[in-house]
């Protein structure tokens, strides 16, 4: 028995880890104006922000597919300025994997600064901490057990993708191959030996990653406040 | 529970659970019909979509229920006791090996449909007259195959590739399907240029762009002869509706989504 080709599985690993760095860029301030807003958008966009837990892999991939399409106008700007498309690359893939796995970043951030409450920006405050100042030597350290499980769970989640991926990925080695497709490929091909290597060892990965974080967020609780 | 709720909600769970108690009596069968559950490989999907109201007015005691899928998973699923009665495969081979490995009939085999592969664009304009400059165009960026160690029609859009000696310049190109049918999506949406699919695909009447299309020549590929295998003996339904794929009627219809037929 070969070994298997390792390729998706290291495509893999870097579509999670872009996708999360992607995510806690946007995530965060969703999750902040969501914290701190009351506004009568506030459901809208919490409704909309949860949608990628309700919705079946297929619905995102079948929208994706036709909305980044380059016959469709957000699909042909992205071409016409970087000359690539977003569908059967790995920037779509990226894009995809963000909207799939926004309310893994956004809930467990928005709940961690709701728990945050206003006290501590307000003291930061009047110690005259300017706004960012004040975010990132405030709330940030406060709210590190929210973005530990918010990371954790972003890039945990893009790791088990494969709906989305079927549909607008296109099945290119080292491009969009990840290992849920490749692993799919050697059932349907009956390769059994190399499927039980991929999935035992993406068993063994997921677990281990959930067992480390589990095991720091014990060792090492964030006392709030 | 339901007294916490708010008043304006109650008739709207009083409606849910008389729509769930309806769905449940409907799902019921009307008479005791015999049911025939047939795997059929997605190319094939659109012109069994025709050939199933003809059998069920042919054979009204017969209630024929059509799973798609590309021949590599059916295959898969028929070894894992899927409770498949019989099998329209997009290859000779799985069939083949099923009768070998005894979860066929034997000697109920037969070639329903000899498959063709075309070079498919949506866009009227896009392949003029010459398939192989329309595939080695700069413009074209992505051309859309079936995974060929999953479908037949992606293993014989590879032979063609090469037999007209442009299998490396279009290699960067290339974006895989799981089926043919997945990967005649990538090329209807527009995401891939155009596509080798099947001729079926491209003369279905579902297909509302009709585009433009190079039927790829017969010698560059091996022939896509469909066999169709019997996996429920005692089915007498099944080996009803393989009858009829054999009958003039149906031929007629396997022949206008552009199949051989023997």
């Amino acid at each position: 028995m070969s070994l298997p080709d390792l390729a998706p599985l290291w495509l893999t690993l870097k579509l999670a880890a872009v996708t999360t760095l992607a995510l806690l860029l946007i995530g965060t301030p969703l999750a902040w104006a969501l914290a701190r807003g009351r506004g009568r958008w506030k459901p809208v966009v919490e409704a909309v922000t949860a949608l990628p837990l309700v919705l079946p892999p297929t619905v995102l991939g079948f929208y994706l597919l036709v909305f980044l399409s380059p016959n469709a106008p957000l699909g042909a700007a992205w071409r016409d300025v970087t000359g690539q498309s977003l569908t059967f690359t790995f920037t779509g893939l990226v894009v995809a994997s963000c909207l799939y796995s926004l309310p893994f970043m956004v809930q467990p951030l928005q709940a961690g600064f709701e728990a945050l409450g206003r006290a501590p920006l307000e003291a930061a405050a009047t110690l005259r901490a300017g706004p960012w100042d004040a975010f990132f030597s405030v709330v940030v350290p406060q709210s590190a057990r929210a973005y530990l499980t918010a990371i954790v769970l972003s890039f945990a989640h893009t790791i088990g993708e494969f709906g989305v991926v079927l549909m607008v990925g296109g099945n290119i080695p080292g491009q969009t191959k990840v290992i849920s497709i490749a692993i799919y490929e050697h059932v349907e091909t009956i390769n059994y030996a190399e499927a039980h290597l991929l999935s035992a060892g993406m068993l063994v990965f997921s677990f281990l990653i959930l067992l480390v974080v589990y095991s720091v967020n014990r060792r090492f609780p964030v006392h709030v406040g | 529970m339901t007294e916490s709720l708010p008043s304006s909600i109650r008739p709207i769970l009083r409606a849910l659970g008389v729509a769930a108690v309806a769905l449940a009596l409907g799902g019921l069968p009307a008479a005791a019909k015999e049911r025939v559950l047939a795997a059929v490989a997605a190319n094939f999907a659109e012109a069994m979509a025709e050939i199933e109201p003809l059998f069920e007015d042919a054979h009204p005691e017969a209630d024929l229920v059509v799973t798609t899928g590309s021949t590599g998973k059916l295959y898969a699923q028929i070894k894992s006791a899927a409770p498949f009665d019989l099998l329209l495969a997009a290859d000779q081979a799985r069939p083949a090996r099923l009768e070998e490995e005894g979860d066929a009939v034997p000697g109920a085999r037969f070639t329903y449909a000899v498959g063709r592969l075309t070079l498919w664009s949506p866009d009227p304009a896009r392949i003029r007259g010459d398939g192989i400059a329309a595939m080695t165009d700069p413009e074209t960026h992505f051309i859309a195959i079936a995974n060929p160690d999953l479908a037949p029609y992606g293993a014989a859009a590879e032979q063609a590739l090469a037999a007209l000696g442009i299998a490396d310049q279009v290699r960067g190109k290339l974006v895989m399907g799981q089926n043919i049918g997945q990967t005649f999506s990538m090329v209807a949406t527009g995401n891939a240029e155009m596509g080798l699919v099947a001729l079926s695909a491209a003369l279905s009447p579902r297909n509302a762009a009709s585009g433009s299309r190079w039927d790829v020549p017969r010698s560059a590929y091996e022939p896509i002869r469909q066999d169709a295998a019997l996996l429920n003996g005692d089915n007498a339904a099944a080996r009803a509706f393989l009858d009829f794929l054999k009958s003039d009627e149906a031929r007629a219809v396997i022949a206008r989504f552009g199949y051989g037929v023997e």
